[in-house]
């Protein structure tokens, strides 16, 4: 990190990177001029007298001052006046990151959930975010890589946001905008990328444990670029389909449904139970009773959670009744059973 | 001394005449006692919490230990220290004092109070060892009421205790300012202090039953599945905010008007000087209370509420900024010509004014709805508040402590010590705190465990501040005790004080003056 970038207001800020961002940050150098000139004036006047009244003998008198209408009324009236100039200003800004109501030239539904993004495009390409990869080699960091969603240049980009469970906040700094998923409602995050590259989408609303984990990556593009995607991912689905039963549960079970959150397949312990080993074996449970784990118990677990608690961990998931397919179910069941 | 002063601690003896007594200022130094503890306790959850950030990725404790610790430091600092914190403890002491009556209106009421503080404390802390909560302060649904465990309920049963103690504190200081002043003291001359206190009251009683209905609410969500905010039940989530930030930004004044009380006072003594625009200061903590009560949306610019909804919150909030600045500018106008000492409690008022300026300014940007977008949830709020709450209020709790010591014990408070504190606490305070606007700009989100690498740096500048302040604390703690047992005489107005406390002996007799003072003029009259 270069400390010398201080002498650039906006220097440690993100590269803004969308049209709307770099308005923001003019917004942010007139407030750190107005705000840094007000400090000097406020607390420079405070050390000056700290030093020039300073109490020398002990019988020093002080002058008698009890008000003086003219200096109250203008330091009242100055400062009124540049809040409205920051309130003006700062609601063109707010006008320009909401753009409520305007269609995208591209659409993609955002949906959040504990402790993941799943983005769908309109022809039905899907990315899970973040990944089940570790971000980095670090043995200590519990931060997962973020997966890829590409977005064309130059176009308007509208995020329908929702939430499955609790509140998630959908915050890139470099574009300087963020909005809350609310359960139940659908928000939206309108952008224009004027910058190609690749920008990090962080969850600002707390979620719970792996809040600080729910990371996604845009990347911007050009058109072409995000054409031979888009034709790639169509491709890909196309193949996934004609895949084993136990392939595309495992599709699910790390896409968009989310699983891989919570469980792990290699026995290591995350948030819930890990699935290596599950089928075919017992399990207890808090209230003490036990049973193998069979077809139906994975349905009811994934159906109903809170009908049997493994013995040891939360009770901390939430109901897939209504987010999954029958033969989803079945094609999960067939993937666990390759877990020995 | 020749012969044993009569006076309010040697009035009755024994702990089971403290734990019954009904005199102010004896209830002021229980509350002393309890919140410093409060104070340690969140203080340690602080340092916790500071030291897992310490590096990315997992230093020393888990994600859900992480989440747990900042539950706690938020919720125990917030509700337990902060909030009751100078009303309780300063103005219990000296409010009475202050415009010369014997005691408060409702003496039986106010133990009560302090009954009611350490019940709710004790609900909310025994979830520390039952189950422990791991929502944030702020409790948002429906985390809070779906996703999470059942230590919630008593520990919003605790909060909602602890308002009822805030509530009727409120109230009997209201009644006390109207109905017990001294002959000749007019409502224009009542000491700063006691405005600032009587404003605090009024947001008590009138804010603090809306928390206190909205938590009920949410337990009924948690036990019995009423949805009120939880959409799989057909609530809704954001009613919670509406609710708590109705509240809870009153409640932010109720932690700093106090504070601003105590700087007026410190100010005049130690400037010699009598205040400048008594009656700019006075109404602005009214206003201050006024207006506040219209502003909570600013916190829920990016909830999906209305552009216009936000735009309206924007321009009220920018409102409130104007009293606020009138404030500084009356103090920093005070201190013109005066005969300024910088003894420990001027540092800590100075330091106020420091901090307070960077926080309040630093509220003007998140106030500009295009701008809080941006930060809106990263550490450049966090930072925010630290600035105007902790360099806020706990600056002037330091102040106050040491400038009122020897009226409350009749020792003097070591003004080497009180500096040496200040310079750690100061110092401190800005590397813990300043590096976080920094990581605001550069988007680290508040409340995480983990963070990216390039926010390793910033950081870890601001776990070394923690230390600092960590110690700055500890030798006010020192401060404390080295006076109470080596302590010099105090004499009954050392720094030269204009208001009434300063008239009566120290300690003060037990009802407070041997001869009901009579007032003939306003409470600075330094000439
Ligand atoms: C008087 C002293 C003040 C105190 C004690 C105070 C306290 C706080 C606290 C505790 C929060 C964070 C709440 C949370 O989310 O945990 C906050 C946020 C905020 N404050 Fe202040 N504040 C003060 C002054 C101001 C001023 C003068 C303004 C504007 C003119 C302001 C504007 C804001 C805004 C807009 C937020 C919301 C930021 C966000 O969440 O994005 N504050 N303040
Ligand atoms: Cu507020």
């Amino acid at each position: 990190m270069n400390w010398f970038s201080l002498i650039t207001a906006t220097s440690f800020m993100p590269v803004p990177a969308t049209k709307e961002s770099g308005d923001v940050d003019n917004l942010y150098i007139f407030l750190l001029v107005s705000g840094l000139i007000s400090f000097i004036i406020l607390i420079g006047g405070m050390v000056i007298f700290i030093f020039k009244y300073r109490r020398k003998t002990e019988d020093q008198k002080s002058a008698y001052i009890t008000h003086n209408t003219l200096a109250e009324f203008l330091w009242s009236f100055i400062p009124f006046v540049i809040m409205m100039i920051i309130f003006a200003w700062g609601w063109s800004v707010f006008h320009d990151l909401r753009r409520v109501g305007e269609k995208g030239d591209v659409e993609v539904h955002v949906t959040a959930r504990q402790w993941a993004w799943t983005f769908k495009y309109a022809n039905d390409i899907e990315i899970n975010s973040p990944s089940d990869k570790k971000l980095l080699d670090d043995p200590d960091s519990t931060l997962l890589k973020p997966e890829i969603v590409v977005v064309p240049v130059g176009k308007t980009i509208r995020f329908i946001l929702t939430s499955d469970d609790v509140l998630h906040s959908f915050y890139v700094p470099a574009f300087r905008n963020k909005m809350d998923a609310v359960p139940g409602r659908r928000t939206t995050f309108t952008f224009t990328p004027i910058e190609k590259g690749d920008f990090t989408v962080f969850c600002t609303e707390y979620c719970g444990t792996k809040h600080s984990n729910m990371m996604a990556t845009i990347r911007v593009v050009d058109g072409e670029q995000f054409a031979a995607w888009q034709a790639e991912k169509i491709a890909a689905n196309a193949g996934a389909n004609n895949k084993g039963p136990a392939e595309r549960g495992e599709a699910l079970f790390k896409g968009s449904l989310g699983c891989s959150g919570c469980h792990s397949i290699d026995g290591s312990r995350i948030v819930g139970p890990s699935f290596k080993g599950l089928y075919g074996n017992k399990r207890d449970f808090a209230d003490g009773s036990s049973v193998t784990a069979d077809d139906a118990y994975i349905k009811q677990s994934i159906l109903v959670p809170t009908a049997k608690i493994v013995a040891g961990f939360p009770p901390a998931m939430s109901s897939f009744q209504g987010r999954i397919k029958e033969d989803e179910i079945k094609d999960i069941i067939e993937f666990i059973k390759t877990l020995k | 001394m020749a012969h044993e002063q009569h006076n309010y601690l040697n009035h009755q003896k024994g702990i089971w005449s403290w734990l019954t007594t009904l005199d102010h200022k004896r209830i002021g130094i229980m509350y002393f006692v309890a919140i410093m503890s409060f104070f340690f306790l969140g203080g340690v959850f602080a340092l916790l919490v500071r030291a897992e950030l310490f590096t990315p990725g997992k230093t020393l404790f888990s994600a859900d230990v992480y989440n747990r610790m900042m539950t706690y430091h938020g919720a125990i600092m917030v509700f337990m220290v902060i909030v009751p914190g100078i009303p309780a403890i300063f103005g219990n002491f000296v409010l009475p004092i202050m415009i010369g009556a014997k005691d408060v209106a409702f003496p039986r009421l106010n133990l009560m109070s302090w009954y009611m503080l350490m019940i709710g404390a004790a609900i909310t802390g025994s979830t520390l060892f039952l189950e422990n909560v791991d929502t944030g302060w702020t409790f948002y649904t429906p985390y809070s009421s779906i996703k999470t465990g059942l230590g919630v309920i008593p520990m919003v049963l605790g909060v909602f205790i602890i308002g009822f103690s805030s509530i009727l504190t409120g109230l009997n200081f209201i009644v006390t300012t109207h109905k017990l002043r001294a002959p000749g003291m007019t409502m224009n001359r009542i000491p700063l202090m006691v405005w600032a206190l009587y404003s605090t009251a009024i947001l008590q009683v009138l804010a603090t039953p809306v928390l206190a209905i909205t938590l009920l609410l949410l337990i009924a969500e948690k036990t019995l599945g009423v949805g009120i905010f939880d959409p799989q039940l057909g609530g809704d989530p954001v009613l919670f905010q509406h609710f708590f930030w109705f509240y809870s930004h009153p409640a932010v004044y109720i932690m700093i008007l106090p504070a601003m009380g105590v700087i007026s006072e410190l100010v005049a003594t130690y400037s010699r000087k009598v205040i400048f625009g008594y009656t700019a200061i006075a109404y602005s903590s009214l206003a201050i209370a006024g207006v506040s009560f219209l502003v909570w949306g600013h916190h829920m610019f990016v909830s999906g509420q209305s552009e216009f909804a936000g735009v309206l919150f924007s321009f009220i909030t920018m409102l409130v900024g104007v009293p606020t600045a009138i404030k500084l500018f009356n103090w920093i106008a005070t201190m013109y010509k005066g005969s300024i000492r910088l003894d420990a409690p001027m540092l800590f008022a100075i330091g106020f004014m420091f901090l307070f300026t960077i926080g309040g300014l630093t509220g003007v940007y998140l106030a500009s709805t295009g701008m809080d977008v941006h930060f809106h949830d990263t550490y450049f709020v966090v930072a925010h508040f630290h600035y105007v709450m902790v360099g806020g209020t706990l600056m002037a709790l330091m102040g106050a402590l040491i400038y009122w010591f020897p009226k409350v014990t009749g020792k003097i408070y070591s003004d080497l010590a009180g500096r040496i504190s200040w310079v750690f606490i100061f110092t401190g305070f800005n590397v813990t705190f300043f590096p976080q606007f920094i990581l605001g700009n550069m988007g680290m989100p508040r409340r995480y465990y983990d963070y990216l690498p390039t926010f390793t740096e910033l950081n870890q500048m601001s776990t070394f501040g923690s230390w600092l302040i960590g110690t700055g604390f500890l030798v006010g703690l020192y401060g404390v005790f080295y006076a109470l047992l080596k302590g010099k005489e105090a004499g009954n107005n050392p720094f030269g004080g204009k208001t009434l406390e300063w008239t009566t002996t120290s300690p003060p007799p037990h009802e407070n003056f041997e001869k009901t003072p009579v007032l003939t003029g306003g409470p600075y009259e330094y000439r």
